[in-house]
């Protein structure tokens, strides 16, 4: 198809045409157009249906801040809903569709909406849906869901990948038009390190747009010289397709690069986008302008645009929207649309100027003192109706309207920390003022300089000021002259006349009888305002139309427009992909993995591993045959209980304490005594939190007078540690206490069963004596192993098995696995996983997590006269409160099933044999439970009521949610080995 | 000598070495790393005698020295990680106790960690995508904490501009080797 709206000139490589569809259908336009661009030179005008009426949209701008046409691009992953055809580079085979429309654009049934529109006004939900209430949740509520919303995703995984970084400069420059090329080049010249982002693909801003010379070149011509000087600085950094979102604490800002939106796909290994923190010494905010509308009935027709934006389409790319094409303008500015559309040979059919004294126009009929009161054409401008300032009325044919209401300086990022712009009567606008954020300044457009002149020094001298506060000596030196020419604006936001609706804000469909209907209703407040409307909502945040609704807010209160005041502007400025934000945090990726020393060889040996916190620690290990984990676990009880097995049990928190006060220290951090542990020894150790309940246990081995080596368990590591170091750095600077953590140093196996003191002989060396006698239960040391490597030894037991855990430097863990399933084979050693693990410490009634819930007290746990009263230690005081210290209090015991064959369910609540089943009936709940292989039998532990003396009774367990209750007998937590006699072995 | 052979953080029996262009990602082995720190009261002392034994003044916060055969950077107040030959110096936390005495506490750290170092031109440009160290702002020998891939990591600066080791758990070496070379791969 031809592209019948393109013209000469532009900034369009037309030896690279691009294919591209369209709801279906193909077009070509140029390297260099927008998706925009490409659309209007194929003279298509209908883009978008509006949000609530589905009434027919094309273009409003050429920008960021566009409303209307929001499209679909890409298809299945990639599917991206609710894009800017205005931002959307165009690529070579790219797929776009509309959206909010069935069947189609040109016919769409939900334009029914649009008859209704008088029921459909601001406030409707609230007014309409509020009875019966009972209709809101499954009737009310469903609907307005179905009908919200605008794109449609795929809901296939996005297979493209996104980058989060981190930047660092002396100044940041938001926006690379002439304030910012000019702040760039004096900062870039003076050495700082620079960071220059621009949203465009291309740097120039406003230049690209207008037809304004620099220094006697082109603009444009003026930006390449600009460009090619910066790019050579190594100081410097410009990014294009880089939007700034936001402005935080300290200078920091968030952006987002658009690495390969311009592209099918990203090239291999490569990004779609990267969300950079830009750690900023300084920064300033080149944001431009944005252009404002002037309402009127049927504004919101096809074809009516901004008039910045009609010049940046027939400038920067070559495209009209239509050969015949009218301006309304109440200042100069509009003007120069005027002589750049007939530069470009489209006929401008008239200039309607709300300003009585406008300026004289070549080549075209000038209206001064009209206003366009109405427009006409079904899916887009076919004509306007002006009235003349002598009251009359005209239709004139036109097929685009380009529309000035002045410029509104872009002063978002400056009110990201809750700073209120202020009031420039001089060009009706709202300035960035008040509170900045810290270390930002503004210059150029952003801060109400208009002309491309004063933009070129405001840009130079800001950079000047914000390199004086790091002291770096910045001189404007000879910078480059441009056009200073004033706006010469007349206020005028909305046109009076007429019945129908007159459009503020095309995303949201809020026309000023909405706003007037707002203040009829008394919500009169610019934020009530703002809710009620929907006013500036949405993926353009109001940029086109806040100052609109505020406008007539103020006329509608008799207020001026400050006193009205502003919503506050938050971050993303533009819409930001969630897929942004999560960076590489996803599926597999979504948290680093920890693997155990063991791991290779545990994966050799197919074991099945499990997540625990970060750590992948194996589970249990499958072998042929076995179809069922229960097999394997029972499997590994067996062997292990019967000769011998090994476990890796590195993840487990390993805490290196040194120093003289390193006893006392102990003593402070567990509840029970630590000073009179002798050297050699380990001791089980119970750690409260301020308030009294247990949260952590472990062992603390202590290798010297001033040396132990405190483990922790392995979900609580981090947290024990942290604790720790906050109380020897805030509790007790006084004390000489060292921490380190070794968790990670150090490969750490449980060796546990009968014959593991006979597997451990043929591994550590001849020279320690192993005996019961040389190397008791409980003790430690340091060793050798396998001919001179160094190691620690404990004699410590979860099983309850005759264990020692046995530890070498991580290197050599691999092998050491491979070592002792080796010597063991004599012994059918078994390596087992947490499932065996967990089992086995439920048959020895040894506390775990789900034990040391964080409500339960060492009172609960049978551990209450392990809180030693002979010396203080952190929670100590308040597990003496009367509510720890009941009567009646929950204790920890097993539990039986009186028939062999009943599950024990952990979670399950505790009830009397007889009775009701109540929360008031309440006996207590088991927190473990597993099949024991060795009693045949599902066991379990957990808290009763009184239950030490309850031992024998017979109670019932019970699930009300799943109707399921079973008998249990209460027993001893210890189901194996209760006098300890195998450990001690 | 022992008969247990020893594998790297990533699982294999030789150092891994990733070749970009302008960027040479290598997992180090070759290090013993001990942590150094003063006992209370006696900072001085154990500062004297870690210069003797060493020949390295302890480096203030965020810096390193580097000397022959030791290295040291700090890691907090009073506390620094002391770096050598792993092969020369094995047994680098029980040598550096003895030298100590009283005056500090001495734990081993060399299997604690995984050590990658990048070399190149790009190292700044992978750093950008990985961590909030202004990579290009550090002078040689200055070392700083950083949360890299989730993790806590050492970032050491060994030749501006040019040379980097990124010291982290060694449990996770994975997660950080793949964090390293994915973020090469973006970036280069």
């Amino acid at each position: 198809m031809t592209q019948r709206n393109r013209l000469s000139g532009g900034q369009i490589v037309r030896n690279t045409p691009l294919n591209f569809t369209f709801d279906g259908k193909s077009y070509t336009g140029f390297q260099g157009d927008t998706l925009a661009s490409a659309l209007m030179a194929n003279d298509v005008q209908l883009l978008g249906r509006s949000f609530k009426y589905h009434r027919p949209r094309g273009l409003l701008t050429a920008g960021s801040e566009e409303p209307n046409a929001l499209v679909e691009l890409r298809t299945g992953g990639r599917q991206e809903p609710n894009t800017r055809a205005t931002v959307a580079e165009l690529f070579d085979g790219l797929t776009a569709n509309s959206q909010n429309r069935f069947p189609s654009l040109k016919y769409d049934f939900m334009a029914i909406n649009d008859r209704f529109s008088n029921f459909l006004s601001a406030g409707f939900y609230y007014k309409t849906f509020m009875w019966p209430a009972a209709f809101w949740e499954k009737i009310y509520e469903p609907i307005i869901r179905k009908a919200a919303g605008l794109g449609s995703i795929s809901f296939e995984d996005d297979p493209d990948a996104y980058d989060k970084g981190f930047l660092h400069c002396d100044l940041l420059i938001i926006g690379a038009g002439p304030a910012g090329l000019s702040a760039a080049l004096t900062a870039g010249r003076a050495g700082a390190s620079v960071i220059l982002s621009e949203e465009d693909f291309v740097l120039g801003g406003r230049l690209n747009g207008e037809s304004h010379a620099i220094d006697n070149m082109a603009g444009t011509d003026w930006v390449v010289q600009a460009q090619a000087e910066l790019a050579a600085l190594p100081n410097v950094r410009i990014m294009p397709r880089t939007t700034i979102v936001g402005a935080y604490d300290h200078g920091i800002y968030g952006a987002v690069e658009r690495v390969s939106d311009h592209i099918a796909m990203p090239d291999a290994g490569k990004p779609r986008q990267i969300f950079w923190r830009i750690y900023s010494k300084q920064a300033l905010l080149c944001a431009g302008a944005i252009e404002r509308p002037i309402a009127f009935e049927n504004n919101d027709r096809p074809g009516v645009m901004m008039a910045g934006a009609v010049r940046s389409f027939v400038n920067r790319w070559a495209a009209t929207p239509a050969q015949d094409v009218a301006v309304f303008t109440n200042n100069d500015d509009g003007h120069r649309t005027v002589a750049d559309l007939q530069a470009k040979g489209v006929n401008v059919a008239a200039v309607i100027d709300v300003r009585p004294d406008a300026p004289r126009v070549d080549g075209a009929e000038l209206f001064a003192g009209a206003q366009v009161v109405d427009s006409a054409g079904r899916l887009g401008l076919k004509s306007i109706t002006i009235r003349l300032q002598n009251g009359e009325t005209r239709k004139i044919s036109c097929g685009a309207l380009a529309v000035s209401g002045g410029w509104n300086p872009n002063a978002h990022m400056t009110c990201h920390q809750r700073g209120k712009p202020v009031w420039d009567e001089t060009i009706a606008a709202f300035v960035p003022g008040g509170d900045l954020p810290a270390g930002l300044t503004v210059a150029g457009a952003a801060m109400g300089q208009f002309s491309t002149d004063a933009a070129l020094s405001g840009g130079a001298n800001a950079a000047v000021s914000a390199l004086a506060a790091l002291n770096i000596d910045a001189k404007v030196g000879e910078r480059s002259t441009a056009e200073d020419a004033p706006t010469n604006l007349t206020p005028f936001w909305y046109v009076k006349e007429g019945k129908g609706r007159a459009w503020i804000d095309q995303q949201n469909d809020v026309t000023v009888k909405d706003v007037k209907l707002a203040h009829q209703e008394n919500f009169v407040s610019v934020e009530h305002l703002k809710r009620y409307t929907t006013l500036g909502m949405a993926t353009d945040q109001g940029k086109t139309s806040n100052m609109g609704g505020l406008a007539v807010m103020a006329e509608m209160t008799g207020k001026s427009i400050p006193e009205t005041g502003t919503t506050i502007f938050r971050p993303p400025y533009t819409p930001v992909a969630m897929g942004t934000i999560a960076g590489r945090s996803v599926g597999m990726e979504f948290h680093p993995t920890r693997e155990t020393p063991s791991h290779k060889w545990a994966s050799e040996q197919g074991a099945v591993f499990v997540e625990v916190g970060n750590w992948l620690r194996a589970q249990w290990f499958p072998k042929a045959g076995e179809t069922h984990w229960r097999q394997s676990v029972d499997r590994e009880v067996l062997a292990t209980r019967k000769s011998v097995g090994v476990c890796d049990v590195t993840t487990l928190g390993k805490i290196d304490v040194q120093g003289r006060d390193a006893a006392v220290f102990l003593n402070h951090i567990y509840a029970n005594a630590f000073g009179k542990l002798p050297v050699g020894k380990v001791r089980y150790g119970l750690m409260l939190r301020e308030d009294g309940i247990a949260y952590d246990d472990g062992t603390a081995a202590r290798l010297a007078e001033d040396h132990f080596v405190v483990t922790t368990t392995t979900a609580n590591a981090v947290l024990v540690y942290r604790n720790m170091e906050f109380a020897r750095q805030c509790l007790w600077p006084d004390l000489d206490v060292q921490l380190i953590s070794t968790t990670e140093a150090w490969a750490q196996y449980a060796v546990a069963g009968p014959n593991a003191r006979k597997l451990l002989q043929k591994v550590v060396d001849a020279d320690y004596d192993l005996s019961n006698e040389g190397f008791p239960f409980m003790a430690c040391g340091e060793i050798t192993v396998c001919g001179g490597l160094r190691a620690r030894l404990f004699r410590i037991s979860f099983s309850g098995e005759l264990a020692y855990e046995i530890a070498v430097p991580t290197r050599y863990g691999d092998a050491l696995v491979r070592r002792l399933m080796e010597a063991g084979e004599e012994f059918d050693v078994v390596p087992y996983g947490t499932e065996a693990l967990g089992v086995m410490r439920i048959e020895k009634g040894h506390a775990a997590g789900n034990e040391l819930n964080g409500t339960t007290s060492a009172v609960n746990l049978g551990m209450g006269r392990m809180v030693s009263k002979k010396k203080d230690c952190i929670g100590n005081t308040l597990s003496e409160r009367a509510g720890l210290n009941e009567g009646d209090a929950l204790n920890l015991v097993g539990f039986k099933p009186v028939s062999d064959a009943d599950p024990v369910t952990a979670g399950a609540l505790l009830m009397n044999a007889t009775g009701v089943v109540s929360a008031e009936a309440d006996q207590g709940y088991i927190t473990s439970a597993a099949y024991s292989p060795i009693l045949n039998s599902s066991i379990g532990i957990g808290f009763l009521k009184n239950g030490f003396e309850r031992k024998g009774e017979v109670i019932r367990a019970v699930n009300p949610m799943a109707g399921t209750e079973i008998k249990l007998e209460v027993v001893s937590a210890h189901f194996v080995d209760p006098e300890g006699e195998r450990l001690r072995a | 000598m022992h008969n247990l052979g020893a594998i790297t953080p990533l699982g294999r029996t030789q150092s891994h070495v990733d070749q970009f262009d302008g960027l040479r990602i290598c997992e180090v082995t070759s290090r013993a790393l001990a942590s150094l720190s003063a006992r209370l009261g006696a900072e001085k002392a154990c500062g004297d005698k870690a210069t003797k034994f060493t020949g390295l003044t302890l480096p203030s916060v965020g810096k390193s020295e580097v000397g022959d055969a030791f290295s040291a950077f700090w890691m907090g107040p009073e506390q620094w990680m002391i770096d050598a030959d792993y092969d020369q110096h094995t047994l680098l936390a029980a040598e550096l106790k003895s030298a100590m005495g009283d005056t500090a506490s001495v734990v081993e750290q060399t299997d604690a960690w995984c050590r990658f170092d990048l070399e190149g031109p790009r190292c700044a440009d992978v750093f950008e995508r990985l961590c909030n160290v202004d990579a290009r702002g550090m002078t040689t020998d200055d070392v700083t904490r950083t949360r890299l891939e989730h993790l806590g990591c050492f970032v050491w600066c060994l030749e501006a501009a040019n040379k980097f080791a990124v010291i982290g758990p060694r449990s996770s070496a994975k997660s950080i080797h793949h964090a390293l070379v994915t973020a090469a791969r973006s970036a280069i």
